[in-house]
């Protein structure tokens, strides 16, 4: 057994794991006061009027971590040439012909595309929040903001949530070694190579491919 | 839901069919404003008052007898003083009472989350449950009339209740009983219709109000509160009151078809990666060297 490589130091699971955690008791209040027949899970999260107390202030706590992760992994997330052929061969990837793939930095194409779209939903999902939060600032002349804003807010919600489904899928049960490499930091020279060579050679100098 | 001598006829944010519907025969009700025997006293304001029990507000002085700028979460019930100059260059008071029309399609209603914090009756008010309020004040958006008022210290909604207790209780509401000129009336929908179009056409016959008419937009199903308004024409002169109020179109997306489309793709797309999981299964390493 070849010693592993680290993936995410400290800083970097930290931001990460803000970033979910904020997320996800947004999206869980949010889909409470998205539909009634999920209202349930406000109750269980402590009750309406607190999950409506909590949500707007853990959103911007959301915001924040997702400033910190842009300020971390701003550089690394940059669309390049390799990402545009990985892209188009995406339908490899999702029948698993990855050896037809071509070699992708530490972070690959599909990665980046999730990652600037939660960056991206984050901003919608911030700009309109704020109207939702303070409506009655919004005199009655300027009453079509407000009602755009909830059906912003909730079209950048169902993106991004759209987008954690599969990020969701994919790190817990489609690429085995994804979450670890979350939860510990340290993925396998062969994890790494198989899924992420470029970053591989970069990172170990291009040494021989690990027999496992 | 404050009520329980009252039938329910909707709930907001309430999954399922309401319960009790269709037990009683409750005719619907209707409070009939004829602004034009409105003498802006304010005396309705005060009944309000007393009766739901709230302090008297700190009053404003902009050179105009609108001494209180809007409606307020412990102030249900405002007379609007306009000064409207017309045509002519003849000066004329529009004093309008303000609140909630309990509209027969509510916009409130329709965009509240919270289960049971708006509940319409059958006899036509709507009404807010602030145990059940969340504070989310999407039923301020929902309303054409911006009627709603947030009380940012228990973070609850109030508006008008139409003294739901005391009309569930068999009596009129409080505004009406303290009405010195017989400008506000009560009864059942039917009737109040018929007082309106019988004031209109004495104030067709008898004055030069040619254009009188009677407020119950049809936008929002009709409302349950009606005014008699000398000029039907420009209900705006009135305060702000629309002209064509709707629940507002956005709102009706969000609330249909944006709900339905994104509920089926948030199923689809769980689905579907159920299915990419049994189909492909989950990714191998590549074992050694493989190009």
């Amino acid at each position: 057994m070849t010693p592993d490589i680290e993936r995410f130091n400290t800083r970097d699971r930290a931001m990460h794991w803000l970033t979910a955690l904020s997320y996800v008791y947004c999206l869980l209040t949010g889909f409470a006061f998205y539909t009634p027949h999920m209202f349930w899970l406000a109750v269980v999260l402590g009750g309406g009027p607190t999950s409506r107390f909590w949500h707007p202030i853990l959103g911007i706590g959301f915001f924040l971590a997702i400033v910190w992760m842009h300020a971390v992994w701003r550089g690394d997330m940059h669309i390049t040439e390799t990402d545009k052929r990985f892209l188009s061969r995406v339908a490899d990837y999702a029948e698993n012909r990855d050896h037809l793939l071509p070699p992708q930095e530490k972070f690959n194409g599909g990665q980046k595309l999730y990652y600037w779209l939660m960056y991206y939903g984050t901003l919608l999902l911030l700009f309109s929040g704020l109207f939702l939060w303070f409506p009655e600032y919004i005199s009655l002349s300027m009453a079509w903001v407000r009602q755009l804003m909830i059906v912003l807010h909730e079209v950048a919600a169902l993106l991004t949530i759209g987008g954690f489904i599969l990020h969701v899928y994919m790190t817990v049960f489609l690429v085995p070694g994804s979450m670890t490499a979350m939860v510990h930091g340290y993925v396998s020279k062969a994890w790494a190579k198989t899924h992420h060579a470029l970053w591989y050679i970069r990172v170990t100098g291009g040494e021989p491919a690990p027999k496992e | 839901m404050s009520n329980g001598t009252l039938e329910i006829k909707a709930i907001s944010g309430h999954a399922g069919t309401v319960p009790g519907q269709g037990v009683s025969r409750d005719y619907e009700v209707c409070k009939l404003i004829d602004v034009t025997t409105c003498i802006g006293c304010k005396a309705c304001e005060v009944a309000c008052l007393e009766w739901n029990g709230y302090p008297f507000r700190e009053t404003v002085f902009d050179n105009t007898y609108q001494t209180m700028p809007d409606l307020a979460w412990n102030y249900y019930n405002l007379i609007r003083f306009n000064e409207h100059v017309g045509e002519d260059g003849t000066f004329r008071w529009l004093m309008r009472k303000d609140g909630c029309m309990h509209c027969a399609d509510p916009g409130c209603l329709i965009a509240c989350p919270a289960d049971g914090a708006i509940v319409q009756y059958a006899n036509g008010i709507v009404d807010f449950n602030q145990d059940n309020c969340i504070g989310c004040q999407y039923c301020v958006t929902g309303c054409p009339f911006n009627i709603p008022k947030f009380n940012p210290e228990t973070k609850k909604v109030h508006k008008c209740t139409l003294c739901s207790d005391r009309v569930g209780a068999g009596l009129e509401p409080a505004c009406i009983k303290a009405c010195p000129t017989g400008c506000l009336h009560f009864g059942s929908k039917e009737d109040m219709k018929d007082l309106a179009d019988k004031r209109v056409k004495q104030l067709h016959e008898h004055t030069s109000h040619t254009d009188a008419g009677v407020y119950d937009p049809a936008g929002v199903g009709g409302t349950h509160v009606i005014y008699v308004l000398h000029d039907i024409n420009h209900p705006e002169h009135y305060g702000g009151l629309p002209k064509d109020p709707r629940v507002p179109l956005l709102v009706r997306i969000w609330k249909g078809p944006l709900k339905w489309l994104g509920n089926f793709a948030i199923a689809a797309g769980i689905l579907a990666v159920a299915g990419h999981y049994v189909r492909f299964g989950p990714k191998r390493i590549h074992e050694g060297e493989r190009k």
